[in-house]
């Protein structure tokens, strides 16, 4: 699994600590450029802002971890009981939160169960979404059941967009971020591969991807409803 | 970065070797194309896979049109993994895949007879230009009951309304449809054209050597379900008398930065700059290229006899007489600014008709070639003379015009390199000679009563 970023650095020790009993991979991060820059390959698997010590600071990062094309998540708050009223209005910055200081099987708990929201769950090979299920051990996915037969991009592409639910991604980064460096065609490549997908999805689920105009593409409902 | 290319190949063969394994794949079939365009296919098993993605799959090319040399005849079929795909019409208990394959010399060097590789060149100049060609061509084709004895029988035309063939030719395309769909391939239209028994299948835009790739398979996928079915599929230029022929529009773009090269907001037609260049460069260059966009004795009877078939070298916006039509666009869709090559027909060879279309385009834009005037009169009406006073040429008008054009052209001969180049003209100059020793029909029919 890929590390989780961890807000501030150095963090608290018993964050640290917590971390470290749940057997997380974690690195921890002090402001969002270098969150950008050391990225690992596969993505940071999610993220975990302890907030209760420098609230502006930490809010930054969420801000720039959750807008444009970085798009972080799971991402998990750390606050204090005096900063509950602070979270009104920033639903947007975080899946879950929890109330310092925390206890480490509830961190744990707690990060399982987004993992388990985001499809990446007790089997981390998995990723489902209504009818589709997509192993990424072996890289097959299977629609109601039946294996599609997909080439290595679309594969790719379809295990990108099943990862991140009813997030909206920009052509751009869904170039950046699924097809690095080989390929012919620019952005408008990934035109070409979604009407692909939606042609191997068959009728009934090619709905799954939605375009969202002048923007770009998203894969099933938002749970914000959007 | 090297190291990021790296891993992405390994991936990428990591999924196919994995899929073959969790699909029980038992047959994979490698293929590539040989000079001429015609389809070729090795199969190897699953065991050998792995061996042949690390070293290629060694074979004689001499065996392979264009392929062959007197001093290194052994070349190397290595597959790329990104075309990996199972075989829709495979047995249920047989799960077949198939990869297109780069040729390289022994040494991993491009080979320099692989098609593929000419266009893979071209498209990695036309980047450093900055520039993605995209196209979607409209492949015409026919179907005849069968091709015994070289005589043509339509299934439909016969007679009107023959519910019997109308379904045979409709369930066809039908399952055809469905077969490239299964092969990533996207169906744009289909529909039976104005000739008896002949249909077109419009592909969705992709990039150019993807789209090479793509119309090999639908050559393959048409011929194979109609087989299926006792019906001979056939994609020869002009097959009939008297009814037109089949051609390949090919609509084509440029982008730059993720956006339509060819488009500007500002001019009178909608045309960038860049636009009128990519034009000006293929009107300039049409009759040294046309050997290669349609190789075939035969092909020159399509462009002849008129019809959808373009006879000079002119381009306008609407007026389908023209070689180049630039279609109209749509309010706002401006991402679909395009233009239209007419005369190439489905009988070339993808790769190369495709290279030499992208190196004469982008040649007018490097060198700022001036666009001559829009066509306005239909050109198929106009005489000599008035075509003269237009300065509007025609066409190569066959075969051997159209290779001599060729051979003084240094363009076609940078595109293609030295090597295809050379054994094209060599070929083809001997199918003229063939073709010109021939007693044909025609000569028998009028002549021999008479004389």
């Amino acid at each position: 699994m890929d590390p989780l970023l961890v807000f501030p650095d150095p963090p608290p020790p018993e964050l640290a600590q917590a971390l470290d009993l749940g057997g997380w991979s974690w690195k921890s991060c002090g402001d969002p450029d270098v969150a950008m820059a050391e990225e690992p390959d596969g993505g940071w698997a999610g993220a975990v802002v302890a907030a209760d010590d420098d609230p502006e600071a930490a809010f930054r990062l969420c801000r720039r971890l959750r807008k444009g094309d970085f798009l972080l998540e799971p991402l998990l708050l750390l606050i204090g009981v005096s900063q509950l009223e602070g979270l009104e209005l920033r639903d947007d910055l975080f899946d879950d939160f929890c109330l310092v200081s925390v206890r480490p099987v509830e961190l744990s708990v707690r990060l399982q169960h987004l993992f388990w929201r985001t499809g990446r769950g007790s089997r981390p090979e998995l990723v489902e979404y209504g009818p589709l299920a997509l192993n990424v051990e072996t890289y097959q996915a299977a629609i109601d059941g039946q294996p599609l037969d997909l080439t290595y991009m679309e594969y790719e592409l379809l295990k990108f967009l099943a990862s991140h639910p009813g997030k909206v991604f920009t052509r751009e980064t869904l170039l950046s971020r699924v097809w690095g460096y080989d390929y012919y065609g620019g952005a408008r490549t990934v035109d070409v591969h979604i009407r692909r997908l939606r042609a191997k999805l068959g009728e009934e689920h090619a709905g799954l991807i939605h375009t969202v105009r002048s923007v770009g593409y998203r894969f099933g409902q938002s749970r914000w409803g959007v | 970065m090297m190291d990021a290319v790296e891993n992405d190949a390994d991936r990428k063969r990591d999924y196919v070797l994995r899929t073959v394994e969790e699909r029980g794949v038992r047959l994979i079939r490698l293929w590539f194309t040989d000079v001429l365009g015609r389809h070729k296919s090795v199969a190897i098993s699953p065991a050998e896979l792995e061996t042949v993605f690390d070293g290629g799959l060694q074979f004689d090319g001499s065996a392979i049109d264009g392929f062959s040399r007197v001093q290194e005849s052994d070349v190397l079929a290595v597959p790329d993994p990104s075309t990996f795909e199972l075989l829709p019409w495979a047995a249920e208990d047989e799960p077949s895949g198939t990869m297109f394959c780069d040729i390289t010399r022994l040494d991993g060097s491009p080979f320099p007879g692989d098609p593929r590789q000419v266009l893979r060149r071209n498209i990695d100049l036309a980047r450093e230009a900055g520039f993605e060609m995209f196209c979607a061509p409209e492949v015409e084709f026919f179907y005849f009951a069968d091709a015994n004895g070289g005589v043509p029988r339509p299934l439909d035309g016969a007679s009107y309304f023959d519910l019997t063939t109308a379904d045979v030719s409709s369930d066809l395309r039908k399952r055809t449809l469905h077969m490239l769909e299964a092969l990533s391939i996207p169906v744009e239209y289909s529909f039976h054209e104005d000739s008896p028994s002949q249909h077109e299948i419009d592909l969705q835009y992709t990039d150019a050597l993807s789209m090479a790739d793509a119309v090999m398979t639908l050559r393959l996928t048409v011929k194979k379900i109609a087989m299926d079915q006792g019906i001979y599929a056939t994609f020869m230029p002009k097959p009939l008398n008297g009814v037109q022929g089949s051609g390949m529009h090919t609509h084509l773009s440029l982008f730059r930065d993720g956006t339509n090269a060819f488009h500007d907001p500002e001019s009178d037609d909608g045309l960038s700059a860049v636009g009128h260049g990519f034009i000006a460069g293929l009107l300039h260059h049409a009759r040294e290229i046309t050997a290669v966009t349609n190789q075939l004795v035969n092909s020159y009877k399509r462009i002849n006899e008129g019809y959808e078939a373009p006879r000079f070298i002119s381009w306008a916006r609407n007026n389908r007489s023209a070689l180049i039509r630039v279609p109209i666009i749509k309010p706002g869709k401006t991402q679909s600014t395009r233009i239209e090559y007419r005369v190439l027909d489905p009988a070339c060879n993808p790769y190369l008709a495709y290279a030499v279309i992208l190196a004469a385009g982008l040649k007018g834009i490097v060198e700022g070639y001036g666009l001559p005037d829009e066509a306005v009169e239909n050109l198929h009406e106009l005489g000599p003379d008035d075509l003269a006073s237009l300065g509007v040429q025609p066409l190569p008008s066959n075969l051997a015009e159209a290779l001599d054009e060729m051979e003084e052209s240094e363009l076609v001969r940078s595109t293609l390199g030295d090597h295809i180049f050379e054994w094209f003209l060599r070929n083809k100059r001997a199918e003229w000679d063939d073709y010109q020793r021939q007693v044909t029909p025609f000569e028998l029919e009028h002549y021999l009563p008479t004389w």
